[in-house]
């Protein structure tokens, strides 16, 4: 049977793990080609990286942390932050990534799904979109609206409407992050998760709000969710990934337990 | 030295990686010349049956592959490039290398999981082994142990004697194949963690000739 994914999430800037990520073992907590194999050591099913590098020419940094990360690392990862071109998606496919993942830039000129499933396969693309519970109202008929811009921008499309879309052009995975469950540690937004996984065929990875297993075990049941992303829970050490992969079998969930 | 197959089919890449992280040195090549002086061939690939069969014709390399089959060079085809060793595929309706008789198949619409879930087609993630034969190439790896997918069609031979593995999603597939010096794996053993090293390994190590050449016996 197909296990659900726990997904690790790295935050990067210039090449260097950001956001308070701390760990009583002997790991450089700032090398994200260090995280990256601990993470990939404790069984973690896959690692995205968000880039959340300021400048554009400090970009090239990144292609060398996934050239790294690649040759020591073989489970699938992905690379999201600022991805606007074939030519950005390339470098870092090229470069060892199995995925890449498109936010802001898709919304802005939605072609650019077309364009990356076209080139390197549905598989490569995943489209990240961050929501925020608004109520329905006209042309928000789930309640839920697409944000961009790391949240600050709202967009007037609907979540449910853009999942459909983005898997029409192409997009292999939807990464959905609650706005309003990100960084609570209270659990990932069930309802919207739910709907979007019984609406489209493809897998819906379900982010922000993990704090505890049982947080998981909910998305991953109740909220139909194929893959769980966690971040804060794990860099503080609070959690590991197999302790929380045990609780998650001990539930009835299918996870994979050795690696 | 090792050859793997370029027939512009998707991220060759991580399979040298990976060969390279094993201490193996490796190619990339798409000349026939290389493969038929190769000790041993890798066929890895992402993308459509018809589009990877075309490119493989027009280069001469179905016919090095075939030639290396028949000479019982180790072979190691790895997800489209397990499905191309086959007879046909129903992708593009393709005609394919026929290495093992058979056909590739689509998943069929509506499946659903055990317990009433839907499934989503392609099948994509980590997944488990159920080891129908032994054979040196999967010595070491145990039942249980899980391997990363992603693909919407599945290769059937037609001797089941071929099906080494099987995998479980809404319906039971082979998704490891050998016969003489070939195995093909439907999934993708360079980004499948310890075990997916553990069989490139093997293979890397394997002599179909004459014993294991290094594996451990199963």
């Amino acid at each position: 049977m197909l296990s659900k994914r726990i997904i690790v999430c790295l935050d990067v800037r210039d090449g260097r793990t950001t956001k308070g990520v701390r760990f009583r073992d002997n790991v450089d907590v700032g090398d994200p080609v260090e995280m990256a194999r601990h993470y990939y050591e404790q069984g973690a099913d896959e690692i995205v990286f968000y880039d959340i590098t300021a400048s554009a020419e400090r970009r090239g940094i990144l292609i060398d942390v996934v050239r790294r990360v690649a040759a020591t690392i073989f489970i699938p990862f992905a690379v999201g932050g600022g991805i606007r071109s074939i030519e950005e998606m390339r470098a870092v496919l090229l470069a060892g990534a199995e995925k890449v993942s498109v936010n802001s830039a898709a919304l802005r000129r939605p072609a650019l799904i077309d364009e990356g499933a076209a080139a390197f396969g549905r598989q490569c693309i995943v489209l990240g979109m961050d929501v925020l519970r608004v109520g329905v109202r006209p042309g928000i008929a789930s309640g839920y609206e697409v944000v961009i811009d790391g949240g600050r921008r709202p967009t007037g499309r609907d979540a449910l409407a853009w999942a459909e879309e983005a898997e029409a052009r192409g997009a292999g995975e939807i990464c959905l992050n609650s706005i309003d469950a990100d960084g609570t540690q209270e659990g990932y937004e069930l309802e919207i998760t739910s709907r979007m996984a019984s609406r489209v065929g493809i897998p819906v990875i379900a982010s922000g709000g993990a704090g505890r297993p049982e947080h998981l075990r909910d998305v991953l049941t109740r909220g139909q969710a194929d893959a769980a992303l966690i971040a804060s829970m794990v860099h503080f050490g609070t959690w590991t990934i197999p302790g929380i992969k045990s609780a998650l079998h001990q539930w009835g969930v299918p996870v994979r337990l050795r690696w | 030295m090792i050859a793997i197959v370029d027939y512009r089919a998707g991220n060759l890449t991580s399979v040298a990686r990976a060969l390279h992280f094993l201490g193996f040195a490796c190619r990339v090549t798409g000349d026939p010349g290389v493969l038929r002086e190769a000790e041993r061939i890798l066929i890895p690939g992402v993308g459509a049956a018809g589009a990877a069969m075309a490119s493989l014709r027009e280069n001469g390399l179905d016919q090095a592959l075939q030639g290396a089959f028949a000479a019982r060079k180790p072979l190691l085809g790895i997800c489209l490039g397990c499905q191309i060793v086959l007879g046909r595929s129903e992708e593009n309706d393709a005609r394919c290398l026929n290495l093992i008789p058979g056909r590739v198949r689509a998943f069929p619409d509506g499946l659903r999981a055990p317990d009433g879930r839907r499934l989503k087609i392609p099948h994509m993630g980590w997944n488990t082994l159920r080891l129908r034969s032994r054979h040196p190439v999967f010595a070491g790896l145990e039942e249980g142990d899980s391997f990363y997918f992603v693909h919407g069609y599945y290769p059937q031979p037609e001797d089941p004697a071929c099906v080494v593995a099987e995998t479980e999603h809404g319906i039971r597939f082979p998704s490891a194949l050998a016969s003489g010096s070939l195995v093909a794996v439907q999934f993708h053993p360079e980004k499948s963690g310890r075990p997916g090293l553990r069989l490139l390994e093997n293979f890397c190590r394997w002599n179909p000739a004459g014993g294991t050449g290094g594996a451990e016996p199963c």
